[in-house]
């Protein structure tokens, strides 16, 4: 039994660390998330050629082939840092691609997301917003040797960076019975338009596919396509990735409250002396260590032990999704007039408490997945 | 990461399965005679002070099996390995570490066979949380120190036949912490009188404990004059990682479930209901995390680096969960849920009830949550004393 990090998986955070830092301090995450593309295709690169892109990506074509507790460890320095970038959209279509493609299929898509090259993105949610089979609605006709897509996509992450989509898209009535299919973005009836998020250092949009006609080597797996239980472990992933990202970013916004409270002063005395204000801080040092451990294990079943991790993915997601809202509001309140302003960080921590709180799933949907997976 | 146990940790494991297969009837059937064989049984396993050196008569066994033989143990909902409470959980480890030869000898065993129980003398009238303030004197004269004043809320101390004792030995020291002395003292020395209290459910479990002139000998020093403090700090700190608490929390948990089922809410079975649902998820997912943060924390202990405060973050989730699921229990019941405890109730014979009067010793004995918190907000975050 060794519940920890390796030497190697700590190696990688002290230099994803270093590297955000250095590259990526809050100063510079606010130019990036005010630009026009929301990430900085420049770090982008740089990140590819680290290898940290191709966390996931086998070897074989063009990856480092690790694993998914590798990864979190990545997410959560991205996460501390609030790093701008479609780390995430590209990490759920790698899974998809890992877990659903065709050799061929993952050899034309996996090199590029790899390499830094391409941005995929993933479009699982609609206009209803339900993760379960039937969110999607979005119908896959057959004409002939083609697929023809009609639906709109919502809540899709990065969408107006992303060169491909991996679209979810329902085959008939059957509940189950939808699949996954990789769309260009430049084809004909696909139109791309961003959804302003509260939180700039996340992006989605909307994807509207207006008899979008794809070929059938573009249906992953093709002859054998995957169906609903395939989306539901992309949306497991999602949320896992998402806590990781939320563990992070609540120990930063933390460590800011943290410091500032060894600072100010009110009534003769820094303000952390005062329980209305350090016994907060130590209920969210409770609730981050608390989540890490959810996460850790969930992670760890996402790679060994996949019949667990729904269940440990959504306790986690559920727990995060309601800790770190705390953690945001407090880290306002308790920041006084400072935290209210434009200026000062504490906001940005706040709006990306509230991206996590919703983002695959809140915590009502993922404690009644609890429910329901515990047999109750 | 790797939640794999080694070839040895699973052999251990089948072990501790086999044994409870043979020799743990079931619940209903396990009555006094029953105790005894049981205790006999794993004292002769070396499962009683399972971790504690084989020198003295403990087991010696790793940190990671006795997490085994533990969760082991409370899935099978087994009685407790050893009975001597206080002394299985802080007095035998402070002796251990601390004591002389001598007192090894003469108290080891003891604990490990249950001759007798030991009680704890912390508290005082007006020292609670903070501890290091106490007052209750020792003076060392020749061979003896002589102990005046007084002692409460002390668990057992009208059955224990020994007491470990925090004293004031040097007054006015520069850090109150360095005047603190540890003795062990026997309950029957002259001068001792025991007043017990009665509980808020009318049970007499702890007691104010009076000290006049009573004669302590020097060979019952624990530990050097001064050391009490530490002494204290490393005994409590011993045992927290939380891991063993959870299998019993979660079998809370089912009890709960089953009453839910059990429940009408708007006509249909309260488990049934959304809100109620999502509130024992909540609490699912507390145990979890409080049994991932003990895998955590052990796994630390394991790789050699001592646990710290960190312990502060699992009794704060078990306060919590004491706090708050019985009181989810009563709301259940509806008007049911008022009616006193005892045969008669007509629902679990009122267990939810018995619980919603007695969580204190969890939340309150051993460290108010208030005082967690200061806690983790001292110790690991840096924010200066209040
Ligand atoms: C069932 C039970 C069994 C016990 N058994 C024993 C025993 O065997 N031996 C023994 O020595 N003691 C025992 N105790 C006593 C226990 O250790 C004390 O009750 C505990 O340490 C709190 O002390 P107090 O009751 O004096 O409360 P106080 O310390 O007076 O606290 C009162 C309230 O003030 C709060 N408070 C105090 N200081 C602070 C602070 N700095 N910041 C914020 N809030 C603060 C506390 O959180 C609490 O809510 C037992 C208690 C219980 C309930």
């Amino acid at each position: 039994m060794n519940f920890g990090f390796t030497e190697e998986q700590e190696m990688l955070r002290a230099e994803v660390r270093k590297f955000l830092d250095s590259k990526a301090p809050l100063e510079e995450v606010r130019k990036i998330m005010e630009s026009e593309e929301g990430y900085s295709p420049k770090l982008w690169d740089e990140m590819a050629q680290l290898g940290w892109l191709g966390l996931l990506v086998p070897e074989e074509f063009g990856g480092v082939g690790l694993t998914w507790v590798d990864l979190t460890v990545l997410l959560e320095e991205t996460g501390r840092s609030l790093y701008p970038s479609p780390l995430l959209a590209c990490t759920l279509a790698v899974i998809a691609l890992c877990e659903n493609g065709t050799a061929e299929q993952q050899q034309r898509w996996l090199p590029g997301l790899a390499d830094g090259s391409r941005i995929l993105s993933v479009a699982l949610q609609e206009a209803d917003d339900r993760l379960s089979p039937d969110g999607t609605q979005t119908t896959g006709r057959r004409e002939g040797e083609k697929l023809i897509l009609r639906g709109e996509k919502h809540f899709v992450p990065f969408a107006t960076a992303a060169h491909h989509f991996v679209v979810s898209f329902r085959n008939s009535e059957q509940p189950d019975d939808v699949s996954l299919a990789v769309i260009d973005r430049n084809a004909d009836g696909v139109e791309v338009a961003d959804t302003r998020s509260i939180d700039t250092t996340k992006r989605f949009g909307v994807l509207t596919l207006s008899d979008v006609a794809v070929p059938e080597d573009c249906v992953l797996g093709e002859s054998t396509p995957a169906s609903w239980p395939a989306i539901a472990r992309l949306f497991d992933h999602a949320a896992a990735a998402v806590t990781a990202e939320a563990v992070g970013a609540a120990e930063g916004g933390h460590a800011l409250i943290v410091e500032y409270a060894k600072q100010r002063m009110q009534f003769g005395s820094l303000i952390g002396r005062y329980q209305g204000v350090k016994h907060p801080l130590a209920e969210m040092y409770v609730d981050i260590e608390s989540i890490k451990s959810l996460l850790y294990y969930a992670a760890w079943c996402l790679d060994e032990s996949p019949e667990e991790a729904p269940l440990y993915v959504s306790m986690a997601k559920a727990y995060a999704s309601d800790a770190f809202t705390r953690i945001g509001i407090d880290g306002i309140e308790l920041h006084g007039a400072l935290g209210y302003t434009w200026e000062y960080d504490a906001q940005l921590y706040l709006k990306r408490s509230k991206w996590v709180k919703s983002a695959y799933g809140g915590s009502d949907h993922h404690y009644d997945r609890v429910a329901d997976l515990g047999g109750f | 990461m790797d939640f794999n146990l080694t070839e040895e940790q699973q052999a251990f494991r089948d072990e501790v399965r086999r044994f409870l297969d043979e020799n743990l009837p079931p619940e209903e059937e396990r009555d006094e005679m029953f105790q005894l064989k049981w205790g006999k049984l794993v004292r002769e396993k070396r499962w009683v002070g399972f971790s504690w050196p084989k020198e003295v008569g403990g087991g010696g066994g790793d940190i990671m099996e006795q997490a085994i033989l533990k969760e082991e143990m409370a899935n099978r909902r087994a009685p407790p390995l050893g009975t001597c409470i206080m002394g299985l959980a802080w007095v035998g480890p402070a002796i251990i570490q601390y004591g002389t030869q001598d007192q090894k000898g003469r108290f080891i065993e003891d604990i490990l066979d249950a001759k007798y129980q030991w009680c704890t003398g912390y508290s005082e009238p007006d020292i609670g949380s903070d501890l290091a303030s106490l007052q209750c004197k020792g003076v060392r004269e020749g061979d003896h120190f002589v102990v005046n004043g007084q002692k409460t809320w002390t668990s057992l101390a009208q059955w224990a036949k020994w007491m470990i004792l925090l004293v004031r030995t040097k007054a006015n020291t520069e850090k109150k912490h360095d005047g603190i002395t540890c003795l062990l003292v026997e309950m029957d020395s002259p001068g001792i009188t025991v007043a017990p209290i009665q509980n808020m459910s009318k049970q007499p479990f702890f007691a104010e404990v009076f000290f006049d002139d009573v004669k302590v000998p020097v060979a019952n020093l624990l530990g050097k004059e001064g050391q009490g403090w530490q002494i204290t700090i490393g005994a409590l700190a011993n045992e927290r990682s939380g891991i063993s608490e959870v299998t019993g929390l979660l079998r809370e948990l089912d009890l709960l479930k089953e009453l839910a089922r059990n429940s009408q809410l708007g006509g249909r079975p309260a488990l049934e209901d959304a809100r109620v649902r999502r509130r024992i998820a909540e609490y699912e997912t507390r145990v979890a995390a409080m049994r991932f943060n003990g895998l955590r924390y052990l796994t630390k202990q394991i790789r050699g680096e001592p646990l710290g405060s960190e312990t502060s973050v699992n009794k704060l989730h078990t306060a919590h969960i004491e706090k708050y699921t019985a009181e989810f229990a009563l709301e259940l019941q509806g008007s049911y849920g008022a009616i006193a405890p005892g045969r008669n109730h007509p629902i679990d014979h009122g267990r939810w009830q018995k619980e919603a009067l007695g969580w204190c010793t969890a939340v309150i004995g051993g460290g108010t949550p208030n005082i967690q918190k200061n806690i983790i907000a001292e110790r690991i975050l840096g924010l200066p004393h209040d």
